[in-house]
């Protein structure tokens, strides 16, 4: 067990500083308007740094600079981008410890998770888009003996990322990685919530990209996203984050005809079959962790399976070995390497929390466990708490059809195959699903009919980046993760070459 | 305000909007869905969010001091799954909602619910 002191307190291996610009250009750059607002920890409620609250004046000056680096960038060889790629992530790797105590500082999630998972899974998506870049090759199509159609790959030019706060670092990789490896600029925005993780990253790699390839405009959605998002400057914008939002950054995209990749939420299923309850054995405790998955990074990931499913056969026995898991959760501070469960990203979201907790009850849904705020003690008692939760109820209860984005799962049962579709296809979602079976064929069929990007099999919660990531429905347009995403940050450029002397006979 | 409506205003959430109003001019609100700052309420000015086939207007809301009504717009498909329930606009400390217009004052607006009844006059299909 380790606890690590609080950034900025003795003994931290971690120093945030007190107030961070704009990266624009290689260097900082204070805000136009001189403006700044403050950074809290959700651990404590405690304000740790300001942030620089940028408006159309620094998006314009980031844009200048990512215009001014994208030819060059473009040009740079594939070996070159993906050596620099792979350098990030050497520097990353080598301070892992630092940035997974810092990340958790500033989003609240438990050290145990970053240590584990957010930072090596960024260290690895960079490896991956080095090598996926290196590979890439164009094609050639033979027409006839005379014509050949010459396909390439070439960069987009500049693009826009706007970062969620769930994952203030890895969501960041998620967006940079390929949009570097393809050879963009990018002008990103993190989410105001969690500013500051992505500078202390700066501050460690911010010297292997030329300026201006990667340019960081803070701020708010309304003041410094919107400009971005709309601007004509900009050649692709993607984006993660809720639904109202993105069908407003798709009008956007509209009046400039450029694309868009929205990633954008979901209401993940997690399916429990009668025959996993068959045997006691690893894999019924395996299954008993995917069900308690819904509380991974205190339910804030957009594939919170956040609707179990289980079979009426199993029910009663899976659910009360269920819900002892998550009474075994162990919460408190995030910075406690023990701690399993740490705290919601900002106040805003625990009132959301709770005002679901009231729905829900007045729905008539049943709580099994939780359902209020935690109240830590000492330094933790301003931050945002919330008790992992598990409710019993049907899925036209709203709480089963909105993503609560907490420690929150709602139960209900299914009859038979046929009913357990139903209900897991039974929302406006489609992002992520988990089925668990010992019948690989049920499994197989099951994954096959769920209408969602990822259909976690006797597995949840695992992001490898040469997996597809994305949504149906209303999750979302397009995918991240997978070599496919240097393509969504490509443009196909078709020389149609003629190789014959002869005119063809037109004119 | 009042009984008889699908979405009311709390008095603090009504000042923010007289507040927003002054300094942006008139506003609407489209209710999101999904991920990070998702189920909240979104606040633009009028016109900025284009609604379509895919949206209801859920309430026009009257607010003391606001010239007027501001708009509570819904996707239709999110509305089958709200529409047994009555929304009151809310505001509480925070930072950040998409490109809601409230975000930079270090609040948020946040949607309560209850079940709608009888007496509130509006349908009341809804969970089953």
């Amino acid at each position: 067990m380790t606890v690590y002191a609080p950034p900025g307190t003795e003994g931290s291996i971690v120093k945030y500083e007190t107030r961070y610009d704009h990266w624009i250009g290689g260097e900082y750059v204070p805000p136009a308007k001189g403006q700044y607002f403050d950074n809290p920890s959700p651990v404590t409620g405690q304000t740790f740094c300001e942030i620089a609250r940028g408006t159309a004046d620094d998006v314009e000056r980031a844009l200048d600079a990512a215009h001014g680096a994208a030819p060059g960038w473009a040009r740079t060889s594939v070996a070159e981008r993906a050596n620099i790629l792979n350098r990030i992530a050497d520097r990353m790797e080598a301070n892992l410890e630092k940035l997974a105590v810092a990340e958790s500082w500033e989003n609240g999630k438990p050290v145990r998770e970053t240590l584990a998972a957010d930072l090596p899974l960024a260290v690895d998506h960079f490896r991956y888009f080095a090598g996926a870049l290196r590979a890439q090759e164009g094609s050639l199509g033979e027409i006839d003996d005379d014509t050949v159609a010459y396909h390439f790959h070439e960069p987009l030019g500049v693009v826009a990322q706007i970062i969620p706060w769930n994952f203030p670092i890895l969501m960041a990789v998620w967006k940079l990685a390929p949009a570097l490896a393809a050879g963009n600029a990018v002008v990103l925005k993190p989410a105001e919530q969690t500013p500051a993780s992505i500078h202390y990253l700066i501050s460690l790699v911010g010297d292997l990209l030329p300026p201006g390839v990667l340019n960081i405009v803070n701020g708010f959605g309304v003041e410094a996203g919107k400009p971005l998002a709309s601007s004509k400057r900009v050649a692709k914008v993607a984006f993660t984050g809720e639904t109202t939002t993105g069908r407003l950054i798709m009008q956007y995209a509209s009046e400039n005809i450029i694309p868009v990749t929205l990633e954008l939420g979901g209401k993940s299923p997690n399916l429990f079959f009668d025959d996993v309850s068959r045997a006691d054995d690893d894999f019924m405790d395996k299954a008993l962790e995917g069900f308690a998955m819904f509380a991974l990074n205190q339910g804030e990931v957009c594939t919170c399976p956040s609707r179990a499913l289980i079979q009426r056969g199993h029910y009663s026995d899976f659910l009360a070995a269920g819900v002892k898991r998550v009474e075994n959760m162990k919460q408190g501070n995030p910075l406690d390497t023990d701690t399993q469960v740490g705290a919601q990203a900002s106040n805003d979201q625990l009132e959301k929390i709770l005002s679901y907790f009231d729905i829900g009850r007045q729905e008539g849904a049943k709580i099994l466990i939780g359902g209020a705020r935690t109240e830590l003690g000492g330094d933790l008692a301003g931050g945002y708490y919330v008790q992992p939760t598990v409710f019993e109820g049907s899925n036209s209860m709203r709480i089963f059809q909105e993503e609560i984005f907490g420690p929150v799962v709602s139960v209900t049962s299914f009859t038979d195959y046929a009913d357990a579709i139903k209900i897991a296809n039974d929302t406006l979602y489609g992002l992520g699903a988990g089925v668990w079976t010992r019948d690989i064929n049920q499994a197989y069929r099951a994954g096959r009919e769920i209408q969602a990007g990822r259909v976690w099999t006797n597995c949840y919660h695992q992001y490898p980046a040469h997996a597809a990531f994305g949504g149906y429905k209303q999750s979302g347009i397009g995918r991240e993760n997978h070599k496919m995403m240097l393509d969504h940050y490509q443009q196909t450029k078709n020389l149609l070459v003629s190789y014959s002397p002869k005119a063809m006979g037109f004119f | 305000m009042g009984t008889g409506t699908r979405v009311e205003v709390t008095p603090a959430a009504a000042e923010v909007l007289r507040s927003l109003r002054g300094r942006h001019g008139p506003l609407m609100f489209h209710q999101s869905g999904g991920c990070c700052d998702g189920s909240a309420p979104m606040c633009y000015l009028e016109g900025e969010f284009r609604t379509g086939a895919s949206d209801i207007l859920l309430e026009e809301l009257h607010i003391d001091g606001v010239a007027e009504p501001v708009s509570f717009w819904m996707s239709t498909a999110q509305y089958e799954t709200w529409k047994h329930t009555h929304l009151t606009v809310d505001v509480v400390p925070g930072r950040g909602s998409g490109f809601s217009l409230e975000a930079p004052d270090g609040v948020r607006f946040l949607i309560r619910s209850r079940l709608l009844t009888p007496s509130d006059g509006q349908p009341q299909n809804g969970s089953d």
